[in-house]
């Protein structure tokens, strides 16, 4: 196959991401667990998620059975042929399925069937950019539906959360916490898109959890909302699985984007802990340079 | 706190017996059930085993088939609240007897599991790696059409971990969090 150096580098991308959590996410776990009361459930839900991630690295397997919706970022050298690309990573997905790296998570959303090897209308979505480097990289996200399911977007002003203003923005976001209690796998990290349309927002938000978990916010006003946000929430109560306890969230990162004078959207997004995303930088060869996180 | 072993199939007296907190390790059948299996049974298709004093375990594994043999890759609890319309009936008519899952139920299944003697019990999502060290076979499995994360996996499991956060005397963690957690949530906001 023509592009066999290149499946293989991406092959080998998504088994590390489905089996090893990046650096900057096992540090926010370590932080949480440091924090919670011996003996609680939560220090008892630490203890497992923890166990885990260093199982699922040894045994090169899935840290979480649902290996999610398959979210690839790529950038691009301008010339570069996507149309290959896009067509060596939908054969890596195959082989990663085969493998068990993966699950057979493509379901025709009518008729209920199982498209067997993750690939179907709308699996695996890459999003492709051209950049003025010469090299290409890729970034893939593998996002479960249990968190996915309890993301939301909120339309401002709205009765109970207040207005087109920071703190309806903030009400919102803590709204969304409070609705997911325990069932997005937490302790949870929120992406948060402000503005833009319905699918802008969205992808704003899903493209804030590229960010470093360990970074800060270019933007004061933001910078100060996430920190705010990741205080109020772990005040709570919810705790880590909503067992209980001190650690709700991990993170949270916000991002804006202009909107039209009519709109005012509030989108997040929820990632479980288990956060698993990983990148590399490849050559056009499709050898692999450098690990992204 | 003490931690009880249970072997299945467990008895009206055996789920009873169990409380909020209890921390519990399993050992024998669980049967895979997630929400198309669940319609299934609700929609009145017979179960292919007998779930009589079983637990269900929600949950869509990886498995893949080597030299014939089925491998568990990984094994976790999925949101068992798309359950909460069926689980009930679930207890009424095959006479389950534990649930495990994550995320916790609603009030139909914890006055389920009062009537028909059950216990929920909570498996910590996203550790797919620590339970799948505890499934020590996959002996069948049933239901395949509904593609292999939705179908009846048999599994055999030693020392499976879990929390009682359900009982059979109508105590769970969830309702109590959820108030405990709205009122925190009201009084932070801005």
């Amino acid at each position: 196959m023509a592009d066999a150096p290149l499946i293989a580098s991406l092959l080998e991308l998504i088994r590390r991401t489905s089996s090893e959590l990046p650096a900057d996410v096992q540090a926010k776990v370590a932080s949480g667990a440091a924090v919670e009361e011996a003996g609680s459930n939560a220090a008892y839900a630490f203890q497992v998620v923890q166990d885990n991630i260093t199982l699922a690295c040894q045994k090169s397997s899935p840290l979480c059975q649902d290996t999610g919706s398959i979210l690839v970022y790529v950038h691009t050298p301008v010339g570069y042929d996507q149309i290959a690309f896009h067509e060596a990573f939908v054969e890596a997905v195959k082989q990663a399925t085969a493998k068990g790296f993966l699950r057979q998570n493509s379901v025709d959303s009518i008729t209920g069937a199982n498209s067997g090897n993750n690939v179907g209308p709308g699996t695996p979505d890459l999003h492709f950019h051209q950049w003025r480097k010469d090299h290409v990289e890729v970034v893939l996200m593998l996002k479960g539906g249990g968190c996915e399911n309890v993301g939301a977007t909120y339309t401002l002003p709205n009765p109970k959360l207040g207005g087109r203003d920071l703190a309806g923005v903030e009400n919102a976001i803590l709204d969304c916490v409070l609705q997911a209690q325990g069932q997005g796998c937490g302790p949870g990290i929120l992406g948060v898109g402000i503005g833009g349309d319905r699918v802008s927002g969205m992808a704003c938000a899903k493209t804030q959890f590229l960010r470093r978990l360990d970074d800060t916010n270019a933007d004061p006003v933001l910078s100060d909302l996430e920190q705010r946000v990741v205080t109020k929430a772990n005040q709570s109560g919810i705790g880590p699985m909503g067992f209980g306890g001190k650690t709700t969230l991990l993170g949270c990162k916000v991002g804006k984007l202009n909107r039209v004078p009519a709109s005012f959207f509030v989108a997040i997004s929820y990632m479980c802990w288990a956060f698993r995303r990983q990148g590399v930088d490849l050559r056009v060869d499709g050898s692999i340079t450098r690990w992204i996180y | 706190m003490a931690l009880i072993q249970l072997t299945t199939p467990l008895t009206d007296e055996v789920a009873r017996s169990l409380h909020l907190g209890d921390t519990v390790e399993i050992t024998g059948r669980l049967y895979t059930g997630r929400d198309a299996v669940h319609h299934r049974i609700h929609k009145g298709e017979k179960p292919p085993v007998d779930l009589r004093g079983g637990i269900i375990y929600h949950c869509g594994p990886v498995m893949v088939q080597e030299s014939g043999r089925w491998v568990c890759c990984a094994a976790g609890p999925t949101t068992s609240s798309r359950e909460e319309p069926y689980q009930w009936e679930v207890m009424r008519d095959h006479g389950i007897r534990g649930v495990i899952g994550k995320g916790g139920m609603g009030p139909k299944t914890l006055a389920g599991c009062k009537e028909y003697g059950c216990v929920y019990l909570h498996a910590i999502g996203g550790a797919a790696q620590v339970y799948a060290e505890r499934i020590t076979r996959v002996d069948g499995v049933d239901w395949m059409d509904l593609g292999s994360p939705e179908a009846i996996w048999h599994l055999w499991v030693e020392r499976f971990p879990a929390i009682v956060t359900m009982d059979a005397h109508g105590r769970s963690l969830h309702k109590d969090l959820l108030e405990t957690s709205t009122k925190a949530i009201q009084a932070l906001q801005a």
